[in-house]
């Protein structure tokens, strides 16, 4: 999946901006049903929800924003708030529970200095926990999400993860 | 010679990409024409990925090397593709080739065999020919039948029988029927249907394609969950390549029936599992459930028939009409018929996905294919259905894998997780875990399951934060008995089965937690203390970690830890590599 992150917190966007979000609603507005898929080529496009780009669908489909608003608090996948470069999706599924997922969270939130839900303020990384990642025999296990597609990292270990959050701070430097 | 290197998403995770490309390189720097490098799905043996097969130009299978990472390429290639003599060592061994022998696949029967991207393999192994004999020759009440005498019940976690549900569609009036595929594997600890998805997709398409003949559909779809990126483009592609060859779109085999699938990636919520929410989410809605009847049967998407199964349901289909009802039916037990596919993980040695014939004991699958725990530990507990299910104590470890006896223990078979537990794993913060898991998932429709679950959650962090009290556990379970009764849909009225089978199991150590402030496990932070013991060399390395300074001691001479600073990281027990550092 490509996502995009444009980093603009400013919320500002105006309708012009919705340049890539068009042909989309050209293709679903008048479909039935399809107000979910929407809101993630939405998500993909601009990296999540702005209150603006629920606005301008709310205007293309004639769905009542506040609708548009409760489909998207109420999946897990759709987020309202910017993230990072690169998304760290930490699987807490019953398997890496038992194999001590919750030392890595803590390991991860120590090394970044984020909660789950947090964006490092350099914009780098966002930390998202989630239910399962169905790797299961590798637990613990996290994906990291870019705009070139993820990549998944099993048999964790408080040290392995420190280092490959290095690692990709290093890409970076 | 063909190399096939497995790729599913974990053998993807340890590095089989990597691995990949590697015999790329090395093959093309050797130009090695004879060789063609390929990809399969998951065989199932994650604990081994990546794994790399090696085929003769015959097509038999000369070798399969386990935990083939980049750096052992060359010598395969030198010595294998080059020397023609296979390198014995890297070799899968024999003890752990039992892990796939004394299996028996049906829904898994091409996952690994086959390269997934490439219909031609799919149709090699006898695909599509089921779908032909059924469009060709069969009437719907035939196609039916058969079903019926597999004996085939849903793999999603009810286990409702298929036939019944196909049948009570093929019998509603509509002017157009769909057909559902259930793929939104939700359960956390469960990855049979990923793996289907991404080793043999043509398996769930020809058996929707029949589903659709039998019940008079026409149109299908696939709810994929969206964290399974490789499974939708796999599925894609799989797509495709059926249109092409004339498998899905109008008119197939030249009959005046028409069917087609398209897919709709879900959004994550665990209750879309249940059809009606999976059905409202499909509408483009918040993805909660409505009271049944009227059953998605008579009124499903869009108000229309609408039968849903999930992947392994649909990947059993095209066996089970390429080999006779009766054939599936003659594995298993009375009335659990056929194969089930379980994904084993947790404290195992070895963790992968398992398929076996139904009524087999637990044992056998825990310990005579997944080697018993790691490092050898005490089995305490093996948990199945997920947040629905429950753990089966060690004592019952005999127990048959069926609906049936599964079902008496107070757990489920559900979608086929199973999570081995050891002596190290606290039963109430199992409890306590999913509980956290329902609560956040359940959509708030039913007061019972959205306020009894966040109470029977409060109760148990209480307890697991070492402030119990007298009362909570019968508290616990006259909530339970609320919720499951209060509750509309199958989350609320499972959602306290985790902790109704660990209060009936481990009843101890729920009392270990409130009357004694220990937890039995040695797992709960707030109930353990970390303690030095004479094993202690004097190193110092647990006192350069401590982030508060606990530890005191000099050189050479055992340290010890002050109670009152510790804060219970658990640092000094990793850095210590004398075992000396002791949980109390």
């Amino acid at each position: 999946m490509k996502s995009k992150n444009t980093g603009c917190q400013c919320g500002g966007n105006s309708e012009a901006n919705f340049t890539e979000l068009a042909p989309v609603l050209e293709k679903y507005a008048q479909v039935p049903g399809s107000l979910i898929t929407i809101l993630q080529q939405a998500q993909d496009i601009y990296g999540y929800l702005s209150m603006d780009a629920i606005n301008y669908i709310s205007a293309k489909t004639g769905i009542k924003p506040a609708k548009i608003y409760g489909v998207a608090t109420f999946y897990a996948q759709f987020r309202l708030q910017p993230i990072g470069k690169y998304l760290i999706m930490l699987c807490k599924g019953t398997a890496c529970h038992v194999n001590g997922a919750d030392m890595i969270e803590e390991a991860v939130c120590e090394h970044l200095g984020i909660k789950d839900g947090e964006t490092t303020e350099d914009g780098l990384f966002t930390l998202n926990n989630v239910a399962c990642l169905g790797c299961c025999s590798l637990a613990p296990v996290m994906m990291i999400k870019t705009a070139d597609g993820e990549e998944t990292f099993g048999n964790l270990t408080k040290d392995s993860v420190k280092k490959i959050l290095d690692d990709y701070r290093a890409k970076e430097a | 010679m063909k190399v096939v290197i497995g790729q599913g998403s974990c053998g993807i995770a340890t590095g089989a990409k990597k691995t990949s490309n590697e015999f790329e390189r090395v093959v093309k720097e050797k130009c090695l024409e004879n060789v063609v490098i390929d990809k399969a799905g998951c065989i199932g043996t994650c604990y081994l990925e990546p794994i790399v097969d090696v085929y003769g130009d015959e097509g038999e299978l000369q070798a399969r090397y386990v935990k083939v990472q980049p750096d052992k390429v060359e010598e395969i290639v030198e010595k294998h593709l080059v020397g023609g003599e296979p390198v014995q060592e890297m070799m899968i061994s024999e003890v752990d080739e039992k892990f796939l022998s004394a299996q028996q696949r049906v829904v898994l029967r091409n996952c690994g065999q086959i390269n997934p991207e490439r219909i031609e393999e799919y149709i090699a192994k006898g695909g599509y020919e089921a779908v032909k004999k059924v469009v060709t020759s069969m009437t719907q009440d035939e196609v039916i039948n058969v079903v019926k005498v597999s004996g085939l019940r849903g793999r999603g976690g009810a286990g409702f029988p298929t036939w019944f549900k196909w049948n009570a569609e093929k019998s509603s009036p509509g002017t157009e029927k769909y057909m559902v595929c259930n793929a939104d594997e939700g359960d956390p600890g469960a990855f049979m249907d990923r793996s289907v998805l991404e080793g043999d997709p043509h398996s769930l398409l020809e058996g929707m394609t029949i589903a659709g003949y039998a019940t008079g559909a026409n149109q299908g779809v696939i709810y994929v969950r969206a964290e399974y990126p490789l499974a939708i483009t796999r599925l894609e592609i799989a797509m495709e390549q059926a249109r092409e060859k004339g498998f899905l779109g109008k008119n197939l085999f030249g009959t005046n029936f028409s069917f087609d699938v398209r897919i709709k990636a879900g959004a994550g919520a665990f209750v879309c599992g249940e059809e009606t929410a999976l059905i409202a989410s499909l509408e483009g809605e918040r993805g909660m459930p409505r009271l049944k009847p009227p059953f998605p049967a008579a009124k499903g998407y869009w108000q229309m028939p609408t039968n849903i199964n999930n992947v392994e349901t649909y990947a059993n289909v095209p066996w089970i009409f390429a080999n006779g009802g009766e054939a599936f039916a003659a594995m298993g037990t009375q009335q659990s018929k056929g194969t089930k596919v379980f994904a084993l993980a947790g404290k195992i040695k070895k963790g992968g996905l398992v398929e076996v014939p139904m009524g087999l004991p637990l044992k056998e699958v825990i310990y005579g294919i997944g080697g018993g725990i790691k490092n050898d530990k005490e089995f305490k507990a093996v948990q199945m259905g997920g947040p629905s299910g429950g753990c089966i104590p060690g004592s019952l470890i005999d127990t048959p894998v069926t609906y049936e006896d599964i079902n008496k223990t107070g757990a489920i078979v559900g979608s086929g997780g199973m999570i081995v537990m050891d002596e190290n794993t606290c039963m109430v913060d199992m409890a306590r875990y999913f509980l956290d898991f329902t609560k956040k998932e359940s959509c708030g429709k039913c007061n019972y399951c959205r306020i009894g679950t966040k109470r029977m959650l409060e109760i148990l962090e209480r307890i697991t934060r070492g402030e119990g009290k007298d009362g909570d556990i019968e508290l616990l379970e006259e909530l339970a008995a609320k919720v499951k009764d209060g509750a509309m849909c199958g989350l609320g009225q499972t959602a306290p089965n985790p902790v109704l089978t660990t209060i009936r199991y481990f009843r101890n150590e729920y009392e270990d937690h409130i009357y004694n402030h220990k937890c039995t496990a040695k797992s709960c932070k707030a109930l353990i203390s970390f303690k030095i013991t004479d094993k202690c060399k004097g190193c110092g390395a647990c006192a350069r970690k401590c982030p508060v300074g606990a530890i005191s001691g000099e050189k050479k001479k055992m340290h010890e830890i002050d109670p009152a600073v510790c804060i219970k990281c658990g640092k000094c027990e990793e850095s210590c590599k004398f075992d000396a550092v002791e949980r109390m």
